[in-house]
């Protein structure tokens, strides 16, 4: 259990480990009943670099030790990202979110993470380092296949910058069993630019979980909102492009169908709401 | 293996146990601390449900490593005050008094949990006490005894 950073990045150096925060995702594996645990551990829950959220330079910056418990406290997070604390509140239970962090969330790379449609919505960018130094990847370009990151072995996941782009607004929703405790069925988040009433939308991001094996962009959909405003048209045509755009699959928690029609119908109302009306 | 050392129920206790053994494991096979249930022991039940320094966390997804200088609360720690005139926690009499319990396999966590929100300042809000045991099952009371009775205890109500 390092204390250190350079600690840390040596172990790591020297052979895999599998990094350890709070436990909630790996502690399941632990009494190997479902499948092997892993070899080696590396707790990082006392690594001071990875605490803490700040505002530098007109982005928000999260460690990566910071839990949902935190998130959901955070005056930081409420004022200028209200959608991530939402986000927070829906994950697992209060036992779950005083233990679970952002890091883990992206570092376990699940397609139903709750926090990853959020990030790829606000073109978050993680930071990670390892004894060579730090690196910083857009998240669109860090969840690379079915719970496969662009983390290195010898890294770590440190923190994650969000920008606070002016006037973007960001929404945030999660549909699974029940309202809490649940795995999502699907996980979405959408932001857009704001220009004022006669302008057209800008920078529009629809971010969705649980319906591919990775986090994904519905870039089709997010053309059709792109340069255009929430009138009834646009946005029935945004839900419809939504439906046709999306490969879900059947599994033991929904339906490939279920999860295209309850995506269309969720995106369909964040849009009515921002259309206001 | 390394001693890990920290205090459970308010006394000194130290375990010579592998850093990922989980600390639901220590209380009840190391220290005899039974109350302590295991449900699913993988985070979705909360009858593991103790307290990590105030906060409520489910035993079973703790590796001990984490414990080490650390401050936990079991069921069995919630009475100490409380005992030394003879008694109960509040919380557990407004359980008794509401019926809040039948199979019992939920309580201790069910307690904790409502132990940790009552501390953190939670009020008689049925939602927002839904809210703070909404990771902890129960398959008898239909939870409508268990608010009621945390509840009562938020205001001041309970016996």
């Amino acid at each position: 259990m390092p204390s250190r950073l350079a600690e840390a990045y040596a172990l790591l150096a020297a052979a895999p480990h599998v990094p350890i925060a709070g436990g909630t995702d790996l502690m399941v594996r632990i009494t190997g009943e479902i499948g092997d645990p892993p070899e080696r551990l590396l707790d990082v829950s006392r690594l001071p670099e990875l605490e803490g959220i700040s505002l530098e330079t007109g982005e928000l910056v999260i460690g990566a030790a910071v839990t949902y418990t935190d998130l959901r406290r955070s005056a930081l997070c409420r004022e200028h990202l209200p959608a991530l604390v939402e986000a927070a509140a829906t994950i697992g239970a209060v036992q779950i979110q005083n233990r679970g962090t952002i890091g883990g969330n992206i570092a376990n790379a699940s397609p139903a993470g709750d926090i990853l449609p959020i990030l790829l919505a606000t073109d978050a960018r993680i930071i990670t380092g390892s004894a060579a130094g730090e690196r910083v990847t857009p998240a669109a370009a860090f969840f690379t296949a079915y719970r496969r990151t662009a983390l290195a072995s010898d890294e770590l996941i440190l923190r994650v910058r969000i920008p606070l782009t002016p006037g973007r607004e960001t929404r945030f929703r999660k549909v699974g069993t029940r309202r809490a405790q649940a795995i999502s069925k699907v996980v979405m988040a959408v932001s857009w630019r704001d220009h004022g009433p006669s302008a057209g939308w800008s920078d529009v991001r629809v971010a969705l979980g649980s319906v591919a094996p990775t986090p994904i962009r519905a870039a089709a959909t997010e053309a059709v909102l792109e340069g255009a405003r929430p009138s009834p048209e646009v946005v029935d045509r945004a839900a419809e492009t939504l439906a046709a755009e999306l490969r879900p699959i059947d599994d033991v928690r929904s339906t490939a169908t279920y999860r295209r029609t309850v995506a269309a119908r969720i995106l369909h109302r964040i849009l009515r709401d921002a259309g206001g009306w | 293996m390394s001693a890990i050392r920290f205090l459970v129920n308010g006394a000194p206790a130290e375990v010579d146990v592998p850093g990922m053994r989980r600390l639901l494991d220590v209380l009840r096979e190391e220290l005899g601390l039974t109350g302590t249930k295991e449900g699913c022991g993988e985070g979705e039940c909360g009858a593991c449900s103790v307290l990590l320094d105030g906060q409520v966390v489910d035993s079973c997804l703790v590796p001990m490593a984490q414990v080490d200088g650390r401050i936990v609360r079991t069921v069995e720690g919630l009475a100490l005050a409380a005992r030394e005139r003879g008694a109960l926690d509040t919380l557990q009499e407004a359980f008794l008094t509401y019926g809040a319990a039948q199979c019992g396999i939920c309580t201790p966590g069910m307690l904790m949990a409502a132990r940790a929100y009552l501390d953190g300042g939670g009020g008689p809000d049925h939602d927002t006490i839904r809210e703070a045991i909404a990771g902890n099952l129960c398959r008898c009371t239909g939870y409508q005894k268990i608010v009621g009775a945390i509840a009562a205890v938020a205001i001041g109500a309970a016996p």
